[in-house]
């Protein structure tokens, strides 16, 4: 891949193209091309190099640097210096994540990429490039092992499922494989809707083989013929990619009749979600696969029992099915070898909200809150206090600063009551209000509800309007206590996760903010100044 | 538009698209993208009749899942589909004032369409692009870092473009 002496690396993924990369490569191969450095110098589109906070990034190789450029200016500045002369431009080179001087930041963690392997230094368009990084190889050992071998390399690896369950894949897998049935379907959720999450976008976009080559395994261990992806519908360029990935992987053998000359088959299609929260639960994404609208299904059966088309299938999360071919391919104790006891491995961070260095980061399981807000995301800009950390997304956790030092697991919701969930981080400053917050968190599930059954498409309806009452100086302390009647009541009766998740993060925050709350109830004014009070002189108190 | 246009339309597309079919059934929702992306932002009511008869769904269950989904709309929408997103990321980095200045700057509220047809405001859920949020996306284009200066910006940029033309 580098036939030229110098080779640049530009990401060109969803994030750094509104950052203006597209603009900056052109302009870039404009300059090497008016100073005659064409046979110099080779421009490649790679995924994300995981950060977004210093504008856009460009990898310089062989020297190994990573210029971060904001204007055209810093793009002549490093044609002129580096390409022509030789020189490296100090003042554009950043360090990938480096500290940035925090002082709450810890060496006790670094970054290890496993599932990222590849995003940021392949051309994701370009299989070759996947290939001669042991692409492939993966699937080509486990089409030499029994469909059992390969799920007992997978039961003692204790991958578990990233879109958030933590369900053990290879479990799932045996299920799956146990059932007799004339036909079986694997599924990729692509349908990352999870607030705050952009994981899978970066690896669909940076990696698509790596997740290809997760499903084809799967569907040689399940003995399934046919899988889909399913993709938001708003990923135009998830899609893009993947359907690209496919054909090339059709074209080399890889899909479709008999893959790498076995008696194997197996097809893949790329299936578009159109804007329901609701589809990123397996049954209702099933649905949607079957041409229906997404409102789930009553479990059990399973899916791996009775899936799409009622027949037997797998459904996996992106992230899962990226970490399937490493694992075959080095083996179950390699994997074991990073991450805690109970859930070993990496795991794709999404930093977003009030942070230095919003992005995305692979890290072992078990990483600290505090690593990843500070040591990792930068801590928090301009001299602000951070306020509350939500973890795992919409459905997650709010935790406060000094919860910070909880480790991120599957199991620390039930150790710390920080939850992993889909792996978001979102840093939340002191100019926020604890009702606001609360306030849109709660519009969110709301607005996706699917209506199908009452506690929870009542109970948010409820729980926004006490939140509005509030956040307009009208809330009661009954009112408050109300909050946790209609949380428990959702928790208990809601018919799928979505509606029993809802009271993970109301409960967290009003545990947490308790004091701020009864002061909208008591005060003339929102105590942040954000809450609009509507007639504060006349507020019942 | 004739009824007839569209019979010839939809037929097209969806014999197109059968060509990515596994199993029975499971084109639906990439058909109804593909005739949304054809008559630009919305679908006719008149494709779900020829949809009935192509595939053999019933009229109730197509029209339930054109309603059920949020990208989809029956109503003809604006020439350019402005999708804010609402969620928390974009929330807590000025989200809300990215949402009041577009409602200023266009005039209209969620679900709105201008007057002279140009554009509709609807709200999103997340869209994944929270590394450099607050994001909407006009189309299939997304915007990403807004300040209330730059959707000003964006915006008229627009109009400006539709004007000469």
């Amino acid at each position: 891949m580098m036939s030229k002496p110098i080779t640049v690396l530009v990401s060109i993924d969803s994030n750094s193209l509104l950052l203006g990369a597209r603009h900056f490569k052109n302009y870039l191969n404009t300059l090497v091309e008016n100073y005659n450095l064409s046979s110099m110098v080779e421009i490649l589109e790679t995924g994300s190099f995981g950060d977004y906070g210093r504008g856009v990034l460009f990898l310089v190789l062989p020297d190994d640097v990573m210029y971060s450029a904001k204007s055209e200016a810093d793009i002549e500045k490093i044609v002129l210096e580096h390409f022509l002369k030789g020189r490296i431009v100090k003042d554009l080179v950043i360090a990938e994540f480096d500290s940035g001087g925090s002082v709450e930041a810890s060496e006790s963690s670094n970054e290890e990429r496993i599932v990222l392997r590849n995003a940021g230094s392949i051309d994701p368009r370009n299989l070759e490039e996947y290939i001669a990084l042991d692409g492939y190889q993966g699937l080509a050992k486990a089409l030499r092992m029994t469909p059992e071998g390969v799920i007992e390399e997978l039961k003692k690896s204790s991958l578990r499922g990233r879109g958030g369950a933590g369900f053990p894949t290879g479990l799932k897998w045996e299920f799956t494989q146990k059932v007799r049935s004339d036909e079986k379907f694997v599924i990729c959720n692509a349908d990352e809707g999870e607030p705050g999450t952009f994981k899978d976008r970066l690896i669909m976009e940076g990696d698509p083989h790596s997740v290809i080559e997760g499903m084809v395994i799967a569907g040689y261990a399940v003995g399934a013929s046919k899988g889909y992806i399913y993709i938001r519908g708003e990923y135009f360029e998830s899609v893009a990619s993947l359907r690209g990935a496919i054909s090339k992987a059709y074209e080399y053998g890889l899909l479709g009749q008999s893959v790498l000359g076995t008696e194997f088959s197996f097809d893949l299609s790329v299936r578009l979600g159109a804007g329901a929260y609701v589809c990123g639960e397996e049954t209702a994404l099933i649905e949607s696969i079957e041409g229906k609208s997404g409102r789930p299904r009553l479990k059990p059966p399973y899916p791996p029992v009775s899936g799409l088309y009622d027949k037997p299938t797998v459904v996996n999360n992106v992230e899962t099915f990226a970490c399937v071919p490493p694992i075959i391919d080095k083996g179950a104790g390699w994997f074991r070898s990073m991450g805690t006891q109970s859930s070993p491995g990496t795991k794709v961070f999404s930093l977003c909200g009030d942070l230095v260095k919003r992005g995305i980061v692979e890290v072992p399981m078990g990483t600290s809150v505090r690593d990843l807000v500070h040591k990792f995301g930068g801590g928090i800009p301009n001299g602000r206090t951070l306020k509350m950390v939500q973890t795992g997304g919409a459905a997650g956790t709010f935790i406060k600063p000094e919860e910070m030092d909880a480790e991120l697991d599957f199991d620390s919701f039930k150790k710390s009551g920080a939850s992993l969930g889909s792996g978001v981080i979102l840093a939340i400053d002191e100019t926020h209000c604890a009702v606001d917050i609360a306030k849109n968190l709660m519009e969110f599930f709301a607005h996706e509800s699917c209506g199908k059954c009452s506690p929870c498409r009542e109970g948010t309806r409820v729980i926004v309007h006490i939140l509005n009452e509030f956040s307009k100086g009208r809330g009661t302390v009954e009112m408050f206590n109300q909050l946790y009647d209609i949380s428990d009541t959702m928790e208990e009766s809601s018919f799928c996760g979505l509606g029993q998740s809802v009271p993970i993060p109301l409960r967290s925050i009003l545990d947490r903010f308790e004091n701020e709350f009864l002061s909208h109830v008591n005060s003339p004014v929102c105590p942040v100044g954000v809450c609009k009070f509507d007639k504060p002189e006349k507020k019942k108190r | 538009m004739s009824v007839e246009d569209v019979r010839v339309t939809v037929t097209r597309i969806y014999e197109d698209i059968s060509g990515q079919s596994l199993e029975e059934g499971d084109i639906l929702i990439n058909t109804l993208h593909a005739i949304q992306d054809h008559y630009g932002n919305f679908i006719p009511i008149e494709a779900a009749e020829v949809l009935k008869e192509l595939t053999g769904t019933p009229l109730s269950k197509i029209y339930e899942v054109l309603t059920f989904y949020t990208m989809f709309s029956t109503h003809k929408r604006g020439k350019y589909v402005v999708r804010v997103c609402k969620s928390l990321p974009c929330h807590v980095t000025g989200g809300q004032a990215v949402i009041d200045a577009l409602k200023n700057i266009l005039e209209i509220g969620f679900g709105e369409t201008t007057e002279d047809g140009l554009f509709t405001l609807e709200e999103t859920s997340c869209l994944g692009l929270c590394g450099v949020s607050p994001v909407m996306m006009i189309n299939d284009e997304a915007y990403g870092n807004l300040t209330p200066e730059r959707v000003s910006e964006i915006i008229h940029e627009i109009v400006s473009r539709e004007r000469s033309e």
